[in-house]
């Protein structure tokens, strides 16, 4: 981890028509690494990497810095833009029905990002599309070339997705959700196959997702994220051993568990606050069990807690410092 | 006493033409469903997209006629669909869906759709009826003012509760009534659930595809494949020790901290209703599989601890507990 | 396929009855085509006398069958005006309507789709501002007064060219400029609500997060998926070549089947009503057809779609 980052966030702000929905985000990605990005819907996890690749709406005002290796991706050229996208940082998405061309053929769709980043075309990029197919598990992949999207099924369109992904030979593949819209049996297969693609390509994965154990099982890092803003960031087991915010062990406290005792949920009370009504402190205090006076009107910074373990939390540094 | 719901061998099949000059094929959604839910009790219903659980869930309903087998509601038949009866039943039995806002209607204020149920049943309902209902589920009175798309995702579902609720239901059935929600607003959901549950006695059906919902807030768990119900228990013997190969690939495809152990990697789709493969459904993704499975079905019988499997070699001496061919 | 074609076929012929069918009967009931044509101070007699030739003195349900089985045997019957055959009448104004509603179907489609598609491109800007108003414009201002400004600037202001008839092809353009126009501006309001659609689809966010240049996503992702509405508001639009000229053709004097249309309801001069109402029938039947199967083209969904059925 000493190593230089492979991308690194700075002080990302997005603002959609004036409502904040990313409030400065930093956060860097080493070469090889798989990082988590957890939080609830609107918690700004998924717009912190569509703001990173540009692919925002244009009515969405993006500010602060995001560098691939030095070089800054935010506001860079067009052309430039495109030969990173999907080139050096690859993306797939929740839904793979939808995130398909509905009326092109998947071999054509691989077949373009092969034209666009290795150069090849006709029959070498056909072969080249046959061979990634084969390579994310799609059976009979010979014949799938052929196939459009609605022929396939939910778990067959998010390999597809991957085998567009690996393509251009990425080293970082941003995967936002991409189990949420699929059966638990298909989940586990994709984010198997995810991993497997990462050990043998050593490329980096930013795992976005709700879910908290896909994270355990799939990141060494974890950002949790909640209201636009990071308020822990820490290896997997450090964080699941450990939460420091009372945001993340409230969400751990209201998973059901597995086994044991059966009780009432320690669910977090309240909702998100919406991004037009940010609370004029830390985003969470509304619903903390623990907030004091000062949490009101103070924004606590992420700070370091021990190692690489941060918090953005008034109450979390005392806690530690003791420890 | 009878059970308050029982429904017997449930086949529910409609037809689907594939392609626009296609023939039609039969397509079996529900393939022989017995199940059994007791006053005041949670009987969870879980499987993949597809196995027939929200079918099952409209058929106990009696929102639709089965094609075979019967559903009784205290001892007496569904009566049919659109009868006097089967109006005057509707207030007994009221489900929950997955998408509130849809299950809305977004140009009535929420307390004249909570108040709906009770006029059409013929019960008061004033101001303070609503009231009540709305604090009920956690919602303020003044929630009652407002709009379905002024409230959160997790008031919704409280609002939509609280309607359902208003004619004091025997059976709430809940079909992936969290699926929508933020896991912390799962958590608010479900607790809401257990409370009403005590408090008022009925008996719920909670369908879902997340078993650690349907542990949760259920007493018995069923796990469906493709129509037909493929184990059925206690949870905690369900989760603990699956004895179906399904059931042990879902359990063991959950994601969870601190899980131990190879994860059972299911290879394939789940297979399409029309085009069920003969024998065990499941046969063709089961590592298990012999040629007996790919024969005959298995039947639903009582395996050793009191839990219904349908497996040939589940009941046959225990197979060993390892980990399956990962795909 | 062949079972489909044989359906659509089926429902096409049963459209056209029901067509030939209303109109026969709107036209029995509105008025007696014999003191209609004979005039209103003819002698009772030849009235009379003009009943009988053309059998309207028959029970109605009589007249109705003959009718029906003259059109099964090719018969579109004959003028009661001029005692021509109505086929014949009508096939000589279908060239001039063609001069009129084929080049005006060029400029809805030439106009009015890039003026959509760029409109959808730059949302919100002044662009599309500019385009959008222009269309509602273009078509909330009804044809009959458009061609009459059109008239009035450049026929009797400026004299550049004629204001009706159908010597010349400087004839056409101001009729041509009318068609088009009110046609291009539904069109270009279509194709952008067609394009803002298809742009916020997430396989557009797709193809440029593989690194597709934007021109690229619009041409290979975002239009052909955007002309599988399209299609549908063009395929009406080559339907109404035959007969959406006749108000323009009044206002201009053109002798084309709209005017023929308009003179024959006038007169009662069925069989001339009907022969046009069938063709028009007919046009709109088979452009109807084509755009179905043009959808199978463009959208391999409804090719070979599992169309479930509760």
């Amino acid at each position: 981890m000493s190593d230089a980052p492979l991308l690194s966030i700075r002080d990302l702000t997005v603002e959609f028509g004036g409502a904040p929905a990313l409030r400065g985000i930093s956060l860097d990605v080493h070469p090889g690494e798989a990082v988590g990005m957890v939080g609830e819907s609107g918690c700004g996890k998924s717009v912190t990497w569509l703001a990173a690749l540009g692919l925002l709406p244009r009515t969405a005002r993006t500010r602060g810095s995001v560098t691939l290796q030095g070089e800054e991706m935010l506001g860079a050229r067009p052309s430039r833009l495109d030969h990173l996208r999907g080139g050096r940082v690859a993306m797939i998405f929740q839904d793979p029905a939808s995130s398909l061309n509905p009326v092109q053929r998947i071999g054509r769709q691989i077949a373009e990002a092969l034209t666009l980043h290795q150069g090849m075309t006709g029959a070498t990029a056909r072969a080249e599309a046959k061979r990634l197919l084969d390579q994310v598990g799609m059976p009979d992949a010979q014949r799938r070339l052929d196939a459009y999207p609605h022929e396939l099924s939910g778990g067959q369109n998010q390999r597809v997705m991957i085998a567009m992904a690996l393509a251009g030979r990425p080293e970082l593949l941003v995967a936002d959700e991409p189990t949420t819209a699929l059966d638990v049996t298909i989940q586990a297969q994709i984010l198997d196959l995810l991993q497997a693609l990462r050990r043998e390509r050593n490329m980096a994965l930013v795992l976005i997702t709700h879910d908290l154990g896909v994270v355990a099982e799939n990141c060494e890092r974890v950002a949790v994220m909640y209201a636009g803003r990071i308020v822990e960031e820490a290896p997997v087991a450090q964080l699941f051993d450990a939460p420091a915010h009372p945001y993340t062990q409230g969400l751990l406290d209201a998973l059901p568990p597995l086994y044991g005792e059966r009780g009432p949920l320690a669910a977090i009370p309240g909702g998100v606050p919406e991004p037009w009504a940010m609370p004029p402190g830390c985003a969470f205090a509304p619903r903390c069990a623990r907030a004091r006076p000062t949490c009101t009107f103070q924004v606590p910074a992420l700070t370091r807690l021990r190692g690489p373990h941060r918090a953005a939390c008034l109450l979390a540094q005392p806690v530690l410092e003791l420890a | 006493m009878s059970a308050l719901l029982e429904a017997r061998d449930l086949v529910r099949r409609y037809w689907m033409r594939r392609g626009a000059f296609g023939r039609a094929t039969e397509v079996r959604a529900l393939d022989g469903v017995s199940l059994t839910l007791e006053r005041g009790r949670t009987l969870g219903l879980v499987g993949e997209s597809g196995c027939g659980k929200s079918t099952t869930g409209r058929l106990v309903l009696g929102l639709e006629t089965p094609d075979g087998g019967q559903v009784a509601f205290e001892g007496t038949p569904m009566p049919p669909p659109g009868s006097r009866a089967w109006r005057a039943q509707r207030a007994r039995l009221q489900m929950v869906f997955q998408d509130p806002l849809g299950a809305l209607d977004r140009r009535l204020t929420i307390g004249s759709q909570v108040a709906e149920p009770l006029l059409i049943h013929g019960r008061p309902a004033g101001a303070a009826e609503v009231a009540a209902l709305l604090t009920e589920v956690g919602l303020r009175e003044d929630h009652g003012q407002r709009y379905p798309h002024q409230l959160s995702g997790g008031q919704r579902q409280r609002a939509v509760l609280a309607r359902a609720l208003a004619t004091s239901p025997d059976l709430l059935v809940c079909d992936e009534p969290i699926s929508a929600l933020d896991v912390s607003i799962q958590a608010q959901v479900m607790n809401l659930l257990m409370e009403l549950q005590a408090r008022r006695g009925m008996a719920m059906l909670f369908i879902s595809h997340d078993l650690r919902a349907v542990r949760q807030v259920s007493d018995r768990v069923a796990v469906m494949y493709l129509g037909r119900i493929v184990e059925e228990g206690a949870p905690d013997d369900v989760l603990r020790e699956p004895a179906h190969p399904y059931a042990r690939a879902l359990v063991s495809a959950l994601p969870h901290p601190g899980r131990r152990g190879q994860r059972i990697l299911l290879s394939g789709d789940p297979p399409n209703p029309a085009d069920r493969p003969t024998g065990c459904a499941f046969h063709p993704r089961c590592a298990d599989a012999v040629a007996r499975c790919r024969l005959e079905a298995p039947a639903l019988r009582p395996h050793a601890d009191g839990r219904l499997v349908a497996c040939h070699l589940a009941h046959a001496p225990a197979p060993q507990f390892v980990e399956m061919g990962a795909a | 396929m062949l079972r489909f074609l044989a359906s659509r076929l089926f429902r096409a012929a049963l459209t056209i009855a029901m067509v030939v069918t209303f109109a026969f009967i709107v036209l029995r009931l509105s008025g007696d085509p014999a003191q209609i044509i004979m005039g209103a101070d003819a002698p009772p007699e030849a009235v009379v006398a003009f009943r009988a030739a053309w059998g309207l003195d028959d029970p109605l349900w009589q007249q109705y069958f003959r009718y029906f089985a003259a059109i099964l045997n090719g018969d579109l019957g004959r003028s009661m005006r001029d005692g021509r055959d109505a086929i014949d009448l009508v096939a000589e104004r279908i060239p001039a309507t063609l001069a009129l509603t084929i080049p005006a179907l060029f400029i809805k489609l030439a106009l009015g789709i890039p003026a959509g598609v760029v409109a959808a491109l730059h949302r919100n800007s002044f662009i599309d501002r500019a385009v959008m108003a222009l269309a509602v414009a273009g078509f909330t201002v009804p044809s009959f007064v458009l061609g009459l400004l059109l008239v009035l600037v450049f026929a009797v202001q400026l004299g550049w060219l004629p204001s009706g008839g159908q010597e010349s092809w400087r004839h056409a353009i101001l009729p041509v400029i009318t068609l088009g126009v009110g046609g291009a501006a539904v069109l270009a309001r279509f194709t952008r609500s067609a394009m803002l659609e298809v742009l916020g689809q997430s396989y557009i966010r797709t193809a440029s997060a593989k690194g597709v240049p934007w021109g690229a996503v619009v041409r290979n992702h975002a239009l052909p998926n955007a002309a599988i509405p399209t299609v549908t508001i063009v395929g009406f639009m080559v339907g109404s070549l035959i007969a959406g000229a006749v108000v323009v053709e009044s206002v201009f004097s053109w002798p084309g089947v709209g005017r023929l249309l308009v003179v024959a309801v006038a007169n009662r001069d069925l069989a001339v009503v009907q022969c046009i109402l069938l063709l028009v029938a007919a046009t709109m039947v088979v452009s109807n057809l084509v755009v179905d199967l043009l959808y199978g083209v463009l959208d391999p969904r409804l090719r070979a779609a599992p169309q479930g059925a509760h």
